[in-house]
């Protein structure tokens, strides 16, 4: 742990507020964000639709929709604030040095060009490269993705690949610009079990080879398991949990992380689902206090009314709930959710 | 005829889709060869990837599609032949079905009255005050209450709307769903509330259901018996705990192996498997077709597999002792 401690922080998102401004009124998507992202490692960024996590990852690569207005915060990364950049200057960045893996592998390509046309414009747009070279390099690179025959596959058009190969397709022109972070948006979402699996395992080589520092976006816990060394979940707009895997999976504090993770059957569950009542709520007027406190079933008074810092448990593990401080009353969490860690980690020593 | 054993039984169940003419004729075969069965009050549930001809087979069943060849009988009763209005009646009274796509599948231009009472007055339910207490009565089962029979779906949430659907399902009180990937448009925290809503309504109904799902934990929290298709076909039907702890056929492995496990002390290190049918199977001599290795579990495959199969299990009782 303390090795990973020293390695050096390459992006660094200091209490960042989103806002969108709409007919209803102003939506506070994002609420304070603040995470780093040291260099080699991946961290996830769990949450469900609507809270805010593919927000905060446009404002790092500068593609917020133009109602959006980043009303405070910095976005830290090689000694430049991302936030304040011009679009000009975020040319220099967007595809060179951080790249971007969409969820919809379909509607991130164009599909009246060829694949391969399209990996070419972007390393002849970032990397300057002639036809010639680029070329070669668009091959090499759909080879490195594991796209079998290449020359083929070269001319042909996204309708004629499957899913997967399309977002391998997509893999291959984030890497083009030869970037040191890569963020991936829900890169398998829309794929099956068999593919997302191989897309993983693609992610994970990549990132080897290339000692990429990867921003993942997910909201489905066995994918987090899979990819990350840090998670942070996210509610309403707010990083609630964070915390390296084996700490948000097996000790996990917020009651929202609770029912996160016992409201999913795995293989061997039996009992009833855990499930959260309510929907989350409406960023336009957000509830004082903690925003889950309605939905949570171990809410205490204080949620309603004052907003819980990130309490410190480890060094590397923070809750943002009062359940934590030490005058609350003492509150463990579902006893389904503990039988169902206890399996894991039994299944973890079986398996060595 | 058909086993009384079974609620609804497939036999044989093909539906090819044709495109082009002359030498650009195309045959796809959605679902080919299939053949099952789901007893009375049981969840069957139905998993595979995408484009396996899962939700063909939903669709062929309740006669969105016509079957190419091969019968379906639901209670003894022959439901694939020729499409008569007594038929149509017939299906609409003992079959519903739920959607996937919970905004699709409701008329944005229908209150969620209109949309869940439409069954009850096709089935000649004229009194208004009848249809709306049912409906008020249907809305409280799922969930909802009774303000909301005056809205239109798009104000309600992405769970909501599956709600919607389930009452329109369930008032015709059918005897069987089918549910097409219920959950699977739904946030995981909704998912959850849906998947629960459901388990309750088959209690208290005792419906039977036809799951189909791609989500394999999903499956197989809430089913019975499970089959897994492959290619239009299906390749392994046994009870849950069974194909999950011993998995024959490679397709099924392949897929079991594939799930992310929420387990970062295991997820990393998971083997995974790979299934490629030409080198996994050698059908050149032997014809593969349907075998019961053990009681209630069915592998596609031929004789020398089979015998390979059976072997398998008997090993894995020893090994369980």
């Amino acid at each position: 742990m303390a090795e990973r401690d020293k390695r050096d922080v390459i992006l660094q998102v200091k209490d960042l507020n989103v806002s969108f401004r709409t007919y209803g009124g102003i939506v506070r998507a994002v609420r304070g964000v603040t995470f780093d992202l040291r260099r080699g490692e991946t961290v996830a960024i769990v949450g469900e639709s609507g809270s805010g996590k593919s927000v905060t990852i446009k404002a790092i690569m500068g593609i917020l929709p133009s109602n959006a207005t980043i009303e405070s915060g910095e976005i830290l990364y090689g000694g430049m604030d991302l936030t304040k950049l011009t679009e000009e200057e975020f040319h220099n960045i967007r595809g060179k040095r951080i790249g971007l893996i969409f969820q919809d592998p379909l509607s991130a390509l164009n599909p009246i060009m060829k694949v391969g046309n399209q990996i070419m414009e972007a390393l002849i747009l970032s990397q300057k490269m002639s036809k010639k070279a680029a070329r070669q390099r668009a091959l090499e690179l759909m080879e490195a993705v594991g796209i079998p025959d290449v020359e083929r596959r070269f001319n042909q058009y996204p309708f004629q690949f499957s899913g997967g190969m399309r977002q391998r397709i997509v893999i291959a022109i984030a890497l083009a610009g030869d970037p040191e972070i890569l963020i991936c948006d829900e890169p398998t979402t829309a794929l099956d079990v068999t593919v997302q699996a191989r897309i993983l395992e693609l992610i994970n080589k990549i990132k080897e080879e290339r000692h990429l520092s990867v921003i993942f976006i997910t909201h489905d816990l066995g994918v987090v398991a899979t990819m990350a060394d840090r998670v942070n979940v996210m509610y309403a707009g707010k990083i609630v949990e964070t915390g390296t895997s084996e700490e948000v999976f097996f000790e996990p504090a917020h009651p929202y992380t609770w029912a996160l993770l016992s409201s999913m059957p795995d293989l061997e569950t039996k009992e009833r689902l855990f499930s959260i009542p309510g929907t989350p709520p409406n960023m336009i007027s957000p509830p004082p206090g903690d925003a889950f406190s309605v939905r949570n079933r171990y809410a205490l008074r204080i949620d309603f009314e004052k907003e819980p810092p990130l309490f410190k448990i480890t060094d590397t593990h923070y809750a943002a709930t009062w359940l934590l401080h030490p005058k609350a009353p003492r509150v463990e969490m579902p006893e389904a959710l503990k039988t169902r860690i206890e399996r894991m980690r039994r299944r973890a020593v079986g398996n060595e | 005829m058909s086993d009384s054993t079974y609620l609804l039984e497939v036999k044989n169940l093909c539906r090819h889709f044709t495109s082009g003419r002359g030498k650009n004729k195309l045959v796809v075969k959605a679902v080919d060869n299939v053949s099952f069965g789901v007893k009375p009050a049981e969840t069957f549930g139905l998993v595979g990837e995408s484009g396996c001809g899962k939700t063909t087979l939903g669709r062929t069943i309740i006669r969105l599609y016509d079957p190419t060849s091969g019968q379906v009988f639901f209670n003894g009763r022959e439901i694939s032949g020729k499409m008569t209005g007594e038929l149509r009646r017939y299906l609409t009274e003992n079959i519903a079905m739920i959607f996937q796509d919970p905004i699709e599948s409701l008329n944005p231009r229908m209150t969620v009255e209109e949309i869940i009472g439409e069954g009850l007055k096709v089935r000649g339910v004229k009194d208004k005050a009848e249809i709306r207490r049912r409906v008020v009565e249907m809305l409280k089962k799922v969930g909802l209450n009774e303000e909301h029979a005056t809205r239109y779906p798009h104000e309600f949430s992405g769970g909501q709307r599956q709600r919607i659907g389930i009452a329109r399902a369930l008032i015709v009180q059918p005897k069987m769903i089918i549910a097409d990937e219920p959950v699977s448009a739904l946030d995981v925290s909704i998912q959850a509330q849906v998947i629960n809503l459901l388990n309750d309504l088959k209690e208290e109904f005792g419906l039977t259901i036809l799951f189909i799902a791609h989500n394999l934990s999903v499956v197989k929290y809430f089913s019975d018996r499970i089959g897994v298709m492959y290619y239009g076909r299906l390749v392994e039907v046994a009870r849950g705990e069974d194909l999950y702890a011993k998995p024959l056929h490679p397709y099924t492995r392949a897929l079991l192996s594939a799930i992310p496990e929420p387990n970062p002390l295991t997820a990393r290190n998971k083997k995974r498997l790979d299934y490629d049918p030409e080198r996994d199977h050698d059908y050149s001599r032997e014809k593969p077709e349907m075998v019961e290795i053990e009681p209630e579990h069915f592998v596609y495959c031929s004789p020398s597999e089979a015998a390979r199969y059976r072997e398998i299990c008997r090993s894995a009782v020893k090994a369980g002792d």
